[in-house]
């Protein structure tokens, strides 16, 4: 154990912080779920990608920084402190490129992570259908071989970044005999391609975040598979444990909601109800217990492990901890808390209301909450299947 | 940075798990119950053997020269075996305490005899009301306002306070403060009772970790024998999600800890807050792992034969000590809420 960091990782901090200084728009982009707000922040990604931050932990010849994963959290932890852009490519870079990077083929690694640095690939996710959400292993849609190409058809849903993404990945129905879990193949879907309809759907904050992607006959060609064939489900879980598990989610973001909650606290003390002092408090140390866990995990991983089930202990805590920072914020602001920032009374009301809003869907997507506990309970605890 | 232990951290921890569930399993810690001191010079002097009991004094003394992030995961083992023995006060806290003292007399007379296992060591710190074991104690370490005094047995009054957990035996000591018995005072006195205090706290978050982890699993074990309805009760969802809500505390709770054995261990200036959120934590993953493990046995989990109860018990009383969950949490929020506290991203190392 040394929680020291090396002076080449604090010489890297400081490049980054300068770097972000320089960079950061002074202004705050529109959000990604917009058509005008998508190539903003396009183009921040280009950017960042041209500055050789857009991937730290890759290797320079995928567009990466070819650092390690403990660079990737510093920069992570100057990127929220510098109030930086969302990353609009998060499903390609957080969770498809690593898995890329663990079963692509180097063909694929060549064709798909540099241009998803770059974002002039931006991806979304088809994890769900209508009829497969919580239960993964129900998923209907079908890919059927033909000559050098798979024959896709369905309909995936809730895919976020869906409404404006260039790719979608997911998994489809490549053994029509196989129940469940089997005969699944992971395949990657370009959202130009004939035969693709993609239908915006606005999200509780009246923006096209997430969108509904029919497949009719599309055809694709067989090297956009990963992994091997009828064996999509492990790629799939591969992808889910670095969203749920480390990426997604890097610490930073809610060490900074901590910041800003006992900043909010403090001013507003007077008068305010005193039972919220602890709160606060305590919501600043469960945010430091989540940095310092994904140091373990990091460290760990850097040692040689996988991430494994443990990744939906850590969904949970992330989900809750940020519902439990922005409810507080709430009872801090009192009658304020539902004015939008405009309203003539609101007194740095900020936008704590929106991110309550946004926090309650933590604990849904990345996998439901309850869904996290069955895996906790079965995968470590070793508990029996119903 | 590197936040993970070594081989070597973790093949002691194991050697100790695996010594402590052949010699000291329930039936031994209950057997303790029933005795007038609740305590074994034997099972003392082994304890000692394993290396227990001199973890932190120097090799130089016959101890065995470890730190707090080698120990941290020691304690952890003491927790899961529900052991009750001093193990906080005469290896935790009086080893170091002895050491940094500086008595060349006071650490010749004793630092041997206490990692040989032969002379217990009580301490008692102002944060706390009660002294732990100190009936079975050779020498006394009591902090009295800002002076440290080193008493004999048979220099003080010691009052028994019966406890809830019948393992535990803690005393009101009280005694006559004099410049025979004062060891330190002062700007001295205080710095080392700090150290003090946050070793004993640390020492207890740890056994805190091992008591939530014992009672998790025995939570689980049970869950998957039990039937009901035709089938193993772990397999209900009603039961798994406590059950993953408990572990869920639990490994939350460890980051903490072992961070805060290495700002002890290094003496950092952030250590006592570090140490408070540590406590804090702890102490609440095992509240949650006892209520949970409780309701998951059901009634069998309500009776004097089940072992359970060894763990709830110990949950509670650990938590209470070394700094009451008040006491942390003012600590802390001292901390949190200052002017210029280092909040927000990239500041837990730095």
């Amino acid at each position: 154990m040394d929680l020291n960091y090396t002076p080449e990782q604090e010489a890297f901090r400081k490049e980054a912080r300068a770097w972000l200084e320089a960079n950061v728009p002074k202004e705050k982009l529109p959000s990604f779920d917009t058509k005008e707000g998508f190539e903003a922040h396009r183009e921040w990604e280009k950017k960042l990608h041209a500055g050789g931050f857009a991937m730290v932990p890759w290797p320079v010849e995928y567009g990466g920084r070819g650092a390690n994963l403990l660079e990737w959290l510093i920069f992570e932890e100057e990127y929220y402190r510098a109030g930086a852009p969302g990353r609009v490519n998060q499903n390609g870079i957080f969770l498809l490129g690593p898995t890329i990077m663990e079963v692509g083929t180097p063909e694929q690694k060549a064709r798909f992570l540099p241009k998803m640095a770059s974002s002039e690939e931006v991806w979304a996710q088809g994890w769900s259908e209508p009829n497969a959400g919580s239960d993964m292993a129900a998923i209907q849609a079908t890919a059927v071989r033909d000559g050098d190409h798979y024959i896709c058809n369905g309909q995936k849903t809730w895919a976020s970044r869906g409404s404006y993404a260039d790719w979608l990945f997911g998994m489809f129905r490549t053994d029509p005999e196989s129940e469940r879990h089997r005969g699944l193949t992971f395949i990657l879907v370009p959202l130009d391609a004939k035969g693709v309809t993609v239908r915006p759907i606005d999200q509780l904050d009246g923006e096209a975040g997430f969108a509904e992607v029919f497949l009719d006959d599309v055809r694709v060609p067989v090297e956009n598979q990963l992994g091997e064939t009828n064996k999509g489900w492990s790629v799939a879980m591969a992808t889910a444990g670095f969203e749920r598990g480390l990426m997604l989610r890097s610490p930073a973001r809610f060490q900074e909601t901590a910041r800003r909650l006992i900043a909010l606290y403090r001013e507003n003390q007077q008068g305010a109800d005193p039972a919220l002092r602890d709160v606060v408090v305590r919501c600043w140390a469960d945010a430091e217990a989540y940095a310092l866990e994904t140091y373990r995990t990091v460290s760990r991983l850097l040692g040689g492990a996988k991430i494994g089930p443990e990744a939906s202990l850590n969904k949970i805590f992330w989900s809750e901890l940020d519902l439990r920072m922005h409810e507080t914020a709430l009872q801090i602001l009192e009658e304020r808390a539902e004015l939008l920032p405009e309203a003539p009374a609101a007194r740095g009301v900020g936008s704590w209301l929106d991110g309550y809003l946004f926090a309650l869907s933590g604990p849904i997507y990345a996998g439901t909450n309850e869904i996290q506990r069955n895996i906790i309970a079965e995968r470590i605890l070793g508990l029996p299947r119903a | 940075m590197q936040f993970d232990f070594s081989e070597d951290q973790r093949l002691l921890q194991s050697t100790v798990r695996d010594f402590l569930a052949g010699e000291c399993g329930p039936d031994v810690v209950r057997s303790l119950w029933e005795s007038e001191t609740g305590r074994s010079r034997a099972l003392w002097s082994q304890l000692a053997e394993v290396g227990l009991v001199g973890a932190l004094v120097a090799e130089s003394h016959e101890g065995m020269g470890l730190a707090e992030v080698d120990f941290v995961l020691l304690c952890e083992e003491v927790g899961r075996a529900g052991l009750a023995e001093p193990v906080i006060e005469t290896a935790a806290v009086a080893a170091p305490l002895l050491t940094e003292l500086g008595d060349a007399e006071l650490s010749a007379r004793w630092l041997k005899p206490l990692a040989r296992g032969e002379a217990i060591v009580a301490v008692g710190h102002p944060v706390d009301a009660f002294v732990g074991d100190a009936h079975v104690a050779d020498l006394l370490l009591i902090g009295l306002g800002d002076e440290l005094h080193a008493l004999g047995p048979s220099e003080v009054a010691l009052e028994p306070q019966p406890t809830n957990d019948p393992a535990r035996r803690i005393q009101r000591v009280t005694f006559s403060p004099g410049d025979t018995s004062r060891v330190a005072g002062g700007g001295r006195a205080r710095t080392l009772l700090a150290a003090a205090l946050d070793r004993g706290a640390l020492a207890a978050a740890a056994q805190l970790i091992g008591v939530a982890d014992r009672l998790i699993e025995l939570a689980v074990a049970y869950a998957k024998q039990r039937e009901q309805f035709g089938v193993p009760i772990g397999s209900f969802q009603a039961v798994k999600h406590q059950l993953a809500d408990a572990k869920v505390k639990l490994e939350y709770a460890r980051p903490l800890v072992y961070r805060a054995a290495w700002s002890v261990a290094h003496g950092l200036a952030q250590r006592g807050v570090h140490v408070s959120m540590a406590k804090l934590a702890a102490g609440e993953a095992a509240a949650r792992a006892s209520r949970t493990a409780l309701q998951v046995h059901g009634a069998i989990g309500y009776t004097w034969e089940q072992d359970l109860h060894i763990w709830m018990r110990r949950a509670g009383s650990l938590a209470a000590v070394w700094g009451s969950p008040r006491f942390h949490r003012e600590r802390m929020a001292e901390f949190a809420l200052a002017d210029g506290a280092p909040l927000g991203a990239g500041r837990s190392f730095r």
